[in-house]
């Protein structure tokens, strides 16, 4: 089997959620990759030093500058004349790109996968994550987006890829790109934290989430998360929310402050290896999914730890 | 301006879903169902563009069993206009869903479909895309903001990092994020007068579309259980904990 793998990028490197996707890839057959994006020459030159990775498909237009999905997808369905299977990482990019890809070539598509079990069978989380089911597909071609947590990241040297230019699809003239506010932060990125500190709705306010979480996460060298009732309240930014909507995480260790633990929270960090809770309420459901729990008030607490270590 | 919002009926977001010991899913007998949380957003987002911004009718779809027109009423009960019921007893995946959708846009052609960014069953999070990518329609996925004006829609999106602005030509397909807007609640006097909106009822047949599953879901488990840990008396402990793990030097 052929497959393609979207990568994604910031227009200089490759995110790490691409390396996940290229070993679930790999797992189904020969492992091609498409780059498009403008100016990604030196993109395209480390997406072929990923080991394991045969083609290398380069799009290099203004018209896929922003992962426009309208703009990206008839160029994967042009390669995936020639492909068996599409994968993506269950980003938020990779998201929005594959299951316009899918319509394009109906077939129904296979979201967050967790494991390849054959050719055409996959898991995959259902429920917030609180079941797990076994999917097999009976569409020839596959459209996959895989759950970045689930998979090893593949090496990014050692690969031997070959550069192929692609003719661009050119722009649908459908949607256009106007801005955007990325946050730009000295911290690990989320997804890739090796440990995370998260606050919830119990900090109170935007400044007390700063004071009493910021520290700590620089003294650990962490990344910052948030519950989904911190961020509706504008305590921390949208991106931070960890959860079965938000972001799906598995550091070493996750450290939950003043988060009570609903299934919708639970469901993006309990794959986590070593999980820390500080709450007030000591029969909060976290407890129930913590491998360390501190009962007491977190302003105290937290401080205290941080000054501590 | 016309607006279609679908919507679908799923287990209530505070009901712990509890996998049927014969694995071939998730019970779903006798346990509260509700509107996916998600498309409420989609419905009120609806009725803030038809109270401020000029559209004149809001249309909510839904595919399902015959019950999902409980999940329309509540919509009909919050100010949509009138509702559509596809009704099929065995599950719809998203492409077959993406398929009804754009018969029902070539009917009704309206100028925007706001649809919710995931169903919180299965967690798909595919049909606007897929819609989107059968009309050849621009599609604006996991929108925190919408500004509707005459031929345009700008909507900003929750993206990994931060937020994303894309403007969109009507008709344009939006998927909407948690922030968006808080859901209203629909008071009594509207859910009476939702018993007699319009409610019509057809079949994919109707359509002529083939919703025959591609997907077989061979088994439903439920995921490995994780156990409670210890609790620490207090913050030395703690400490010495995450030393012993070499967490903290
Ligand atoms: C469709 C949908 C999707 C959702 N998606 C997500 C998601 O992706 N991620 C997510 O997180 N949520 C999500 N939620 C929301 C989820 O259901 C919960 O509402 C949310 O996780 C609660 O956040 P919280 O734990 O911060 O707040 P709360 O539940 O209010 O908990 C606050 C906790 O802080 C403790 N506390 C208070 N004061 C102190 C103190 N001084 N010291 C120590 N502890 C203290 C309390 O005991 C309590 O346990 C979703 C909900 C829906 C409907
Ligand atoms: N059976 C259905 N009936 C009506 N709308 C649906 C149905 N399934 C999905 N949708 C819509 O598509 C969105 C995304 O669902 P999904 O792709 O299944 O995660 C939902 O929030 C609804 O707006």
């Amino acid at each position: 089997m052929k497959t393609l793998v979207w990568v994604e990028h910031d227009g200089a490197s490759v995110k790490d959620a691409t390396l996940s996707t290229v070993t679930a890839a790999a797992k189904l057959g020969e492992v091609h990759l498409l780059v498009a994006g403008q100016g990604v020459g030196a993109v395209a030159e480390a997406a072929a030093k990923i080991a394991g990775v045969g083609k290398v498909h380069v799009a290099d237009d203004a018209a896929y500058a922003h992962a426009l999905a309208e703009n990206v997808a008839p160029l994967v369905a042009k390669l995936m004349e020639t492909h068996d299977a599409f994968l993506v990482p269950a980003t938020t990019n990779g998201k929005n790109i594959a299951p316009r890809v899918a319509a394009l070539l109906d077939v129904m598509q296979i979201s967050d996968i967790l494991s390849v079990e054959s050719e055409d069978t996959f898991t995959r989380p259902i429920y917030a994550g609180n079941a797990i089911a076994t999917v097999q597909t009976k569409d020839a071609k596959k459209v996959i987006s895989v759950r970045g947590t689930a998979f090893e990241k593949a090496a990014t040297e050692g690969g031997t890829g070959t550069i192929e230019a692609v003719a661009s699809t050119g722009d649908a003239g459908v949607s256009t790109y106007v801005g955007s506010e990325i946050a730009k932060s000295e911290r690990p990125e989320l997804t890739s934290a090796k440990i995370i500190v998260s606050g919830g709705r119990a900090l109170g306010s935007s400044e007390q989430f700063h004071a009493v979480i910021d520290p700590l996460a620089d003294k650990l060298g962490a990344g910052v998360g948030a519950s989904r009732a911190a961020v509706d309240a504008g305590y921390a930014p949208n991106d931070y929310q960890v959860g079965q909507t938000g972001k799906i995480v598995a550091p070493e260790v996750y450290v939950a402050v003043g988060i009570s633990g609903a299934i919708q929270h639970l469901a993006g960090m309990k794959d986590s290896k070593t999980i820390i809770a500080i709450n007030k309420d000591e029969d909060a459901p976290i407890f129930q999914v913590a491998d360390l729990g501190l009962v007491g008030d977190l302003f105290k607490i937290v401080p205290e730890l941080t000054e501590k270590l | 301006m016309r607006v279609l919002v679908p919507v679908k009926r799923v287990l209530d977001y505070n009901v712990k879903p509890r996998v049927k010991a014969d694995g071939t899913g998730v019970d779903l007998a006798n346990v509260k169902m509700s509107m996916n949380p998600f498309d409420e957003i989609a419905v009120e987002e609806a009725i803030r563009l038809k109270e401020k911004a000029g559209v004149t009718e809001i249309v909510v779809v839904s595919i399902g069993e015959q019950k999902a027109q409980e999940t329309l009423r509540t919509a009909l009960a919050m100010g949509a206009d009138r509702a559509i019921l596809i009704v099929s007893e065995d599950k719809v995946e998203p492409l077959g869903v993406a398929k009804l959708l754009a018969k029902i846009v070539e009917e009704e052609k309206p100028d925007l479909v706001i649809l919710g960014k995931q169903a919180i069953d299965d967690d798909n999070n595919q049909t606007g895309q897929m819609l989107a990518g059968l009309l050849g329609r621009g599609q604006a996925t996991f929108a925190s903001k919408v500004e509707l004006s005459p031929g345009t829609v700008v909507v900003t999106r929750e993206v990994d990092g931060g937020a994303e602005t894309e403007s969109l030509p009507l008709p344009a397909i939006i998927t909407v994020d948690l922030r968006l807007n808080e859901p209203r609640y629909a008071s009594l006097p509207n859910i009476m007068k939702a018993k007699s909106k319009p409610l019509a009822q057809k079949t994919p047949a109707d359509y002529g579309v083939d919703v025959s599953p591609r997907l077989t879901t061979l088994k439903v488990v439920e995921p490995p259980k994780r156990s409670a840990g210890i609790k620490v008396a207090d913050v030395d402990e703690l400490v010495a904990k995450l030393k012993a793990m070499g967490v903290a030097k």
